[in-house]
């Protein structure tokens, strides 16, 4: 295969950056996204040129790591799928294919595809955890939960932290991420404590940071690899109100 | 802080009692506090929504009353008017219901710009929105500009294509003998000329998009929505619109081609 690549050049944060044309040539259908560009960066540094700088960690979908918009879409046409799982397959001959970087204040570019999550990390450091101490792990089921309270926790902890949902966006909102993170522990028995704190707290850290509001487009839905429902944020949604004017 | 701008400026005294003082009230500053979240923003915007809805619904039940005759909406406009200190009670309660819907809207869709400052280069595909989503704040400035325009027409006569009834409303005689303001008059003249008539239905068509949205996004904000009613309220928002649609338009149509009046 033979493609034509518009691909995000950036050297730098303060860099203003462009769309550079580039050709990739001897890609087969069964590479990754990924290793397309890993085959393309060889050829740029064989011709010395600088390569690509994109994120990528496990390559197996389950880190959040990998990101881009292809062709207007967050990780691609493939729905329920990360960047690391497209492959080459999805797309054909010839096709001319538009690589961006996440698109929001709240992540700023740090170099070409790369850019800055740590305002995730921040909203999750602002409650998304639970305080216990730790010990031995406790005897399977001595805690007995729900079968649909297990199954909406656990939807929503699939959450891999990756950003399509900011970055697809019209709003550059992250009311999907962190509906996701306030909802898998308030599921659940353990997150009860803290739970009236953690939403408040994790949606200020979400205002903090410069993310938008949500005005139910759940476009963030579309994209989501883990497809991870909007309704998770509609429970956020009555979690704070909840918390904020009752509790 | 531009209330402290124009005191400096005109050398102003403190105003009384404002900003108000909540310490004495935690209520109140829980409801002051939450609102200034992105989340309470928005339920504020929904919860407003509501009550705006549920007034162009009433308001057009009222308004129908022209298919029937004069008798009926003459009554029923000298009904509201008898209400005297009722009546201004509504009228405050809507403004300020409606600068809040705005206060809100304003709110959300700065943050949100300020959020996403860089476009894509090849056009973010729309996956899941829709026309009317995208299209929210731009129908809520047209039905606000509306708003402005239809209570200067028919609320206070300042403005009317043909003049008809400007500083000048005919009387009509309810049938107990009360001399009351002729609305049915008015609004026939009024909607007898095309360019107020099709002022109103492209306004109102405006209105019903903004509503399908609203009607059925706000479940989601209130966070009453879930996988199993999604669909059901998103039908709802949908069968709102058509509602508001078809009844607003009904009136200056039916008046335009002669069917009524």
């Amino acid at each position: 295969m033979k493609l034509s690549l518009h691909v995000w050049r950036q050297a730098g944060p303060n860099d203003t950056g462009r769309m550079e044309q580039i050709t990739a040539t001897d890609i087969t259908e069964d590479m990754s996204f990924l290793e397309m560009l890993d085959k393309v960066n060889e050829d740029l540094i064989n011709e010395g040129k600088e390569p690509i700088a994109f994120d990528h960690d496990c390559r197996e979908g389950i880190c959040g790591m990998c990101s881009l918009m292809i062709n207007g879409v967050a990780h691609g046409p493939e729905s329920g799928t990360t960047t690391c799982q497209l492959h080459m397959r999805s797309f054909r001959d010839g096709d001319a294919i538009y690589i961006e970087p996440w698109r929001s204040r709240a992540f700023p570019v740090i170099r070409d595809l790369m850019v800055d999550r740590g305002s995730f990390d921040r909203v999750m450091q602002a409650g998304g955890y639970i305080s216990v101490n730790t010990g031995n792990a406790q005897d399977a089921n001595s805690l007995p939960i729900k079968k649909a309270d297990a199954d909406a926790a656990f939807d929503a902890a699939a959450c891999i932290g990756c950003g399509a949902c900011v970055a697809s966006c019209p709003n550059g909102s992250a009311m999907l991420f962190v509906a996701a993170k306030v909802s898998h522990l308030g599921h659940l028995p353990q997150g009860q404590p803290e739970r009236s704190k953690r939403v408040q707290d994790m949606v200020a850290a979400m205002d903090a940071e410069g993310f938008g509001a949500c005005s139910n487009h759940y476009e963030c839905e579309a994209v989501c690899p883990k497809e991870i429902p909007a309704d998770t944020i509609a429970r956020m949604n009555r979690d704070l109100l909840k918390a904020s004017l009752c509790d | 802080m531009a209330g402290e701008i124009l005191r400096h400026w005109y050398h102003l005294p403190p105003f009384p009692g404002f900003p108000p003082d909540l310490s004495q009230y935690p209520d109140m500053q829980r409801i002051a506090r939450t609102v200034q979240t992105s989340i309470g923003a928005k339920s504020l915007m929904a919860v407003t929504g509501i009550a705006l809805l549920l007034f162009v619904l009433v308001h057009m039940l009222g308004n129908l009353q022209i298919f029937s005759e004069p008798e009926k909406i003459n009554g029923y406009a000298h009904f509201l008017h008898s209400l005297g200190p009722g009546l201004w009670i509504a009228r405050i309660g809507l403004l300020v219901i409606f600068v809040a819907h705005v206060w809100a809207a304003v709110r959300t869709s700065r943050a949100s710009r300020e959020a996403r400052q860089v476009d894509y280069a090849y056009k973010k595909k729309d996956l899941a929105t829709s026309y009317a989503a995208r299209t929210m704040l731009m129908s809520g400035i047209i039905v606000a500009l509306f708003l402005a325009y239809h209570l200067m027409h028919f609320t206070l006569g300042w403005v009317d294509f043909a003049g008809s009834h400007v500083g000048k409303l005919p009387l009509y005689t309810l049938q107990d003998g009360t001399e009351v303001p002729d609305v049915y008059t008015m609004v026939i003249q009024g909607f007898q000329h095309p360019l107020t008539a099709i002022t109103y239905v492209i306004a109102n068509l405006v209105l019903a998009l903004h509503l399908s949205h609203g009607a059925a996004s706000l479940f989601q904000t209130l966070g009453l929505r879930n996988r199993e009613n999604a669909a059901t309220f998103t039908k709802l928002g949908l069968a709102v619109g058509a509602i508001v649609a078809i009844g607003n338009c009904s009136m200056p149509l039916a008046i335009l081609f002669g069917i009524v009046g």
